[in-house]
């Protein structure tokens, strides 16, 4: 970020941004690494290759998260140390929040369901006093 | 302002200063906008909320394993990805100062973008024409309005893209239009990233069971 790695990074000096954009290395080594991280999934369920929904799940599921930070490093240029640490700050921030959101929703809807719903006939028959 | 007192090479004063400004004033349109993303990442959050507290509900209606073609998704994502990478390209020239090149890699991103566009709305299509609408269940209201919300924001993007190529051949890289062209970067990768998500939790996660 600071101007005398500009000064090293562009020959003359002239550029203003720094490490914010990155390089072709950097760009190409993100997309290799989406692609395999995009395709394995794919893989997995298209072809059913574990057998087992829950394990596919989970395994899916761990590719998203680091093909999301694959993207957010290589892509976004995420650092500690751009704008001074405020961006990473709000990303904490957000990912709290999403955390707390998505795992809410569920977690709350999911003993509403299994608590409040109307029971079917068969299961009226079944649970009977 | 201040922040930056990087040491700089005797003679080089001058220059240096003024490039400084420029980056703290770019610097804050930045970071602006990246909480713009933030905040947009939060609309994706409840949306995607949404779509897994209702994602079950089929109402005996058809569910995802009736519907979705895995092939058409996977097509989808390689032209998001595809279109992430030539944006990236387009950055790169965008640095060097080649306007003619920075301006191609920006067309073949919005052919890209356009093609994911195509191929969403064909499936769409696909899904009404069965009678999948959203009204039919709220596995389907969410599942539209999840997916098509994020292909809202693709076809944003592929405006903004249009507007900064007119704006570019009239005006050239003048700092204001660099400034354009990182804050569409950010949104266009931001939007790959909230794909990630989309062909992860919706796509792949409804056809495992």
């Amino acid at each position: 970020m600071s101007a005398a790695q500009d000064a090293d990074h562009h020959g003359h000096g002239h550029g203003h941004d720094g490490g914010a954009h990155g390089s072709f290395r950097g760009y190409m080594t993100g997309f290799v690494l989406s692609v395999i991280l995009t395709a394995i999934p794919f893989w997995l369920v298209m072809g059913d290759v574990l057998k087992n929904p829950v394990w596919t799940t989970v395994i899916i599921l761990a590719f998203a998260v680091v093909q999301i930070i694959v993207h957010m490093v290589y892509f976004l240029h995420m650092n500690t140390k751009s704008e001074g640490g405020w961006t990473i700050l709000a990303l904490i921030f957000t990912v709290t929040l999403v955390v707390i959101t998505l795992t809410g929703s569920i977690w709350v809807m999911h003993h509403l369901n299994t608590n409040m719903m109307p029971m079917s006939p068969h299961d009226m028959l079944h649970h009977q006093p | 302002m201040t922040m930056h007192t990087d040491t700089a090479p005797p003679g080089a004063q001058a220059p240096v200063f003024y490039e400084t400004e420029e980056h703290a004033h770019e610097a804050s349109t930045m970071l602006g906008f990246w909480v713009y993303l933030m905040s947009d990442c939060l609309i994706f959050t409840v949306l995607f909320a949404t779509y897994a507290v209702l994602g079950r509900n089929y109402a005996a209606g058809p569910s995802p394993l009736d519907l979705f073609d895995l092939k058409l998704v996977a097509l989808n994502t390689a032209m998001l990805l595809f279109s992430s990478i030539t944006y990236g390209f387009a950055m790169l020239e965008m640095e060097k100062g080649r306007l003619k090149a920075m301006q191609l890699w920006l067309l073949v991103t919005g052919l890209f973008g356009a093609a994911f566009i195509g191929i969403e709305l064909y499936e769409f299509s696909h899904l009404i024409h069965e009678g999948a609408t959203p009204q039919r269940s709220a596995f389907l209201s969410s599942f539209f309005a999840l997916v098509g919300t994020h292909g809202l924001h693709v076809t944003c993007g592929i405006v903004w893209l249009i507007v900064l190529m007119i704006q570019t051949a009239q005006r050239g890289l003048i700092p204001e239009n660099k400034r354009r062209l990182m804050c569409l970067s950010m949104f266009w990768h931001f939007l790959d990233v909230v794909w990630i998500g989309v062909f992860t939790f919706v796509y792949l996660m409804g056809v495992v069971r």
